[in-house]
């Protein structure tokens, strides 16, 4: 039975977690939101744009009611939620309605802020907050002709802007001494007041509000000094509050905000919270970018795959008055150990300044000019030295086009700050859907689904990309050229289409080569196996000769034949039976391999069976795509400073994952203590031994691009070894392309992104389990030739020889 | 010219390549996956790799040393690099097979 999930509130924050939720699994709940608005999900920070007539309402709405519909979900709009009965898992509404609950997430957003002074309640007075203080200003404007803003922030000057463009006088009252003090310094402050003084507002500034008045409806404002202005309609844009009177009533954890940990829970099992409602390591963030970032979160872990958890947001911001460009990030202001670089050009009203603490930039505010703002926002985010900051930050405005801006911008540069989309995923979207219009990136990507500041931005990568630039980003990475579809595509593809051989894959999904290729054929023989362990046979005509032969082809068309000597230890048996082997075949050459093996080099085709029959020992896979050797140092047993038995852990681990194929080879090490005579920090899996434990190294590589192990996890006993082990390697087989080493893969996927996986009880013994099906199904392949006569006549086998032809 | 029977058809099992040595000649023998035979030289014009180990797909083959694409029907390698085998003629005649030199 699905799970039951009740949202309260249907503003921006809930509906993304409930979009993300989707996202990771449709299936997994039943789905019920209550929301106090009549209205479906719409984008409250449109709002100010509606007031500046540039959108109507209709414009704004985020999820129409059919999505509610098409995805399942009952919604209960103009509904409010009064009760949570946590021991019943229960909520009962304004309507009388109750409704149980698995899962609680409370997503009530904020009340706006009213000034407790007389009047106060006034008709006439209003906050500005949702759709119906929009409409409400609105109707204003239509009969009276003079307003007043209480408050010079943000929200304060977009309806200061908006009841302009809507015919009104506006007066703007701040009790600061300059404007939008939380987000700027004041001097980008005073420029900002020159810019919107010219644009018809006037400023009451370091003016506190003592009262409204009125007979009836308000008639003017008046404040502490004494003095008074008219005013038809006042707008209270003080601040906000975190909505958590139902939280408070229900035993929930509120201080400012609902209190909330790292994964979003708040101090009721059961119950979470996200949004503007929800307090989170001290912060309640107004910003919709940060909200979203919660939503993801809380979107994994509700559906049982916790990942990284929420760590607080650097929050960026954007003033969106038409004609003023404004942004600011971080740490903006100047202070005790911060140094800041400027430009102030009074003349083109361009002010720019980058705050730098301790050698790395930490904070911005540019005005006038805020094109750069998104990459330095970046910056910030990453804690970037100085050094990176390009200087042509500060050169005089480029004349050229616009085009260089997004060209200049890195990949992984984020362009639509609110929904953190980065112009590396909006190229590629263009380019793999053809995207052609601002609306379509938006509804693909979510790019500019939000403020809507990027836009600009958005249309001019648009143009970029249509240009010579599209291919670059099209050509994702295929299987092979007989293909359009990558890696993870193909193998999707084969588990919904339950495809089980390589013709079949080919087949369907349609290659453009009908019998493929030496890249494609080894790789979809590897997937096939890897999906259907125990049932696919392999294709030994598309394995690659190595693997087919099971033998290493040498340069002159000889193959070299390497037995498998657990941990790097023989007998004397074993020498005596290699030797004499070597003498009755004529091996031409006998070596130690770096992985600690005997190779006999030079051996015949033809002579491959035989010689491994009479070997009688298993074969040790140096030429396959598998477990190759585990390397091991002498350890405790002999070795003065060893610490704990390296060969017998050796043996094991090359006993417990003989036979494994992997993406590419695999080599592995043991050493006894950090002089690492076995060299586990080039391994692709290098154990060390330390005083009471092991330390498991993974991703190293000796060969053409040498790479030094990552320090994955220190365990205590053997058991642990083998289990953390196996589990990187099956998490490896299953998600890495086929022909990556483990060096490449733990750089695409991440260390921190395997780590996650493998310290997840649940999805480690997952691939524990689907790693001993792989393994259980394995057999030698040098026993099994030796005993195949018809294995021997159709791979081994030349045809006879002929006698030369005369001459004529 | 001389034709020299060299085995029979179900010797060869499809797209996994046979050496024939006739007398100092090696050939690479190949029955594709329509059922169509070629012989080649039996070196890559590379660094002399043994054909007749490499994957076989359609009318081609890919040395086992250094992946060269080899065409069985006419023996040029295909691009990006360069270079031809030479291509011998195959014939079969009542499930045997014949080679002319
Ligand atoms: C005019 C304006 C401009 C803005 N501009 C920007 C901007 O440019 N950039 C930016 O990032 N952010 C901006 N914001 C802020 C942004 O809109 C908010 O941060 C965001 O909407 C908060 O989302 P939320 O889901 O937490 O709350 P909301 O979107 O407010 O949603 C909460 C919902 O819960 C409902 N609710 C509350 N209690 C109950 C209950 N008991 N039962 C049922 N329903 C209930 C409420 O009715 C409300 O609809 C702006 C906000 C405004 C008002
Ligand atoms: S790694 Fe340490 S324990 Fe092992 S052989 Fe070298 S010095 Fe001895
Ligand atoms: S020898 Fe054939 S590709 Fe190099």
């Amino acid at each position: 039975m699905k799970r039951k999930l009740v949202m309260v509130g249907n503003g921006m924050a809930g509906v993304r977690c409930i979009e993300e939720i989707l996202k990771l699994d449709r299936e997994a709940f039943e789905m019920t939101i209550f929301g106090s608005e009549p209205h479906p999900n719409y984008n409250r920070i449109l709002l100010s744009t509606v007031l500046q007539g540039n959108t109507s309402i209709e414009e704004i709405t985020l999820n129409s009611w059919e999505w509610y519909e098409q995805n399942g979900i009952r919604l209960f709009a103009g509904e409010t939620v009064t009760e949570i009965d946590s021991e019943q898992r229960l909520v009962h509404t304004d309507r009388g309605r109750t409704v149980e609950y698995d899962e609680l997430i409370l997503a009530t957003g904020s009340n706006p802020f009213i000034l407790p002074i007389p009047g106060a309640d006034l008709p006439g007075v209003t906050a500005f907050r949702d759709i119906k203080d929009c409409e409400r200003m609105i109707e204003y404007a239509k009969t009276y002709k003079k307003a007043a803003v209480i408050g010079g922030g943000l929200l304060g000057l977009e309806a200061a802007r908006g009841l302009l463009n809507l015919g009104m006088e506006v007066d703007v009252i701040h009790i600061f001494d300059y404007l939008m003090e939380r987000q700027l310094d004041p001097t980008a402050s005073k420029l900002l007041q020159r810019e919107l003084e010219k644009q018809g507002m006037n400023f009451l500034l370091c003016k506190e509000t003592a009262e409204l008045f009125g007979n009836g409806r308000v008639e003017g404002v008046r404040f502490k000094d004494g003095t008074e202005i008219a005013a038809d309609l006042v707008v209270m844009a003080v601040g906000i509050r975190p909505n958590v009177d139902l939280a408070r009533k229900s035993g929930i954890a509120v201080n400012r905000g609902i209190v909330v940990n790292d994964y979003l829970e708040t101090s009721v099992p059961h119950i979470y919270a996200v949004g503007e409602c929800a307090e989170h390591r001290g912060v309640v963030y107004g910003l919709v970018a940060p909200l979203y970032e919660q939503g993801k979160v809380l979107a994994e872990a509700i559906c049982g795959r916790k990942g990284r958890p929420y760590e607080g947001s650097v929050v960026s911001t954007q003033l969106k008055v038409s004609g003023v460009d404004v942004f600011s990030a971080g740490e903006f202001m100047d202070g005790e150990g911060t140094e800041s670089i400027k430009l102030y050009d009074e003349a083109r009203g361009i002010y720019k300044k980058v705050v730098v603490r301790e050698g790395n930039i930490v904070g911005a505010v540019l005005f006038g000019d805020t094109s750069e703002g998104r990459k330095l926002f970046d910056m910030i985010h990453r804690g970037d030295s100085l050094e990176s900051l390009s200087l042509s930050l500060f050169a005089p405005i480029s004349t050229e086009g616009k085009g260089s801006l997004v060209a200049a911008m890195a990949d992984n540069d984020v362009v639509c700050g609110c929904n953190g989309v980065t112009k590396g995923a909006i190229c590629q979207a263009i380019a793999e859907h053809g995207l052609k219009t601002v609306a379509e990136v938006r509804d693909c990507t979510n790019a500019s689904r939000s403020c809507g500041g990027c836009k600009g931005l958005v249309a001019e990568l648009l143009e970029y990309m249509l240009g010579a630039e599209a291919s670059r980003y099209a050509t994702k990475e295929t299987v092979c050229s007989c293909t359009d579809l990558s890696r993870d595509e193909v193998i999707k593809a084969i588990k919904e289409k339950r495809l089980t051989t390589v013709k079949e894959v080919m087949y369907v999904l349609e290659w453009k080569n009908e019998e493929g290729c030496s890249k494609c054929r080894p790789a979809l023989n590897y997937y096939l196996g890897m999906l259907y362990p125990g049932e696919y046979n392999e294709e030994v005509e598309s394995l690659f000769v190595n693997e087919r032969l099971h033998a290493n082809i040498q340069a002159d068309g000889t193959y070299s034949v390497v037995p498998r000597m657990y941990g790097g230890v023989t007998t004397v048996e074993q020498l005596r039976k290699i030797a004499d082997v070597a003498e009755k075949y004529n091996v031409p050459m006998i070596k130690l391999t770096g992985g600690q093996r005997i190779d006999l080099l030079g051996v015949k085709k033809e002579d491959l069976p035989r010689v491994w029959a009479e070997l009688g020992m298993p074969s040790g896979y140096a030429y396959a795509k598998a477990l190759r050797t585990v390397k091991t140092c002498v350890g405790k047993q002999f070795c003065r400073f060893g610490t704990q038995d390296s060969t017998g852990l050796g043996i094991r681990m090359e006993q417990t994952f003989e036979r494994l194929k992997t993406p590419h080879k695999v080599k592995m090490a043991v050493s006894a203590c950090p002089r690492n005579c076995a060299e586990s920090g080039i391994k692709d899996v290098g154990i060390v031994g330390v005083e009471g434990g092991w330390e498991i190294y993974v991703g190293g590589n000796g060969g053409t691009h040498l790479r030094a192990a990552d320090l994955l996890c220190t365990v205590k006993t053997e058991e642990e070894v083998i289990e953390m082990t196996g589990a990187f390697l099956q998490y490896y087989r299953e998600s890495a392309h086929y022909l990556e080493r483990t060096s490449k893969w733990v750089e695409r996927v991440g260390l921190e992104h395997i780590r996650e996986v493998l310290f997840d009880v649940e999805m480690r013994r997952g691939l524990l389990e689907r790693l001993h099906q792989a393994l259980a199904a394995t057999k030698d392949p040098w026993r099994e030739i030796a005993e195949s006569e018809e294995l021997r006549q159709t791979l081994f086998r030349d045809m006879a020889e002929k006698e030369p032809v005369p001459a004529e | 010219m001389a034709k020299v029977e060299i085995g029979r058809i179900d010797q060869l099992p499809k797209r996994l390549g046979k050496c024939v040595r006739i007398g100092a000649l090696e050939l690479a023998l190949f029955r594709t996956g329509e059922d169509r035979v070629y012989a080649v030289e039996n070196r890559c014009p590379h660094k002399g790799g043994d054909l007749s180990q490499g994957i076989v797909s359609g009318e081609f083959v890919f040395c086992p040393l250094h992946d060269w694409k080899v065409c069985l029907k006419d023996g040029q390698v295909q691009a990006p690099d360069e270079g031809c085998v030479k291509t011998y003629r195959v014939t079969v005649e009542d499930g045997h097979l014949y080679v002319e030199l």
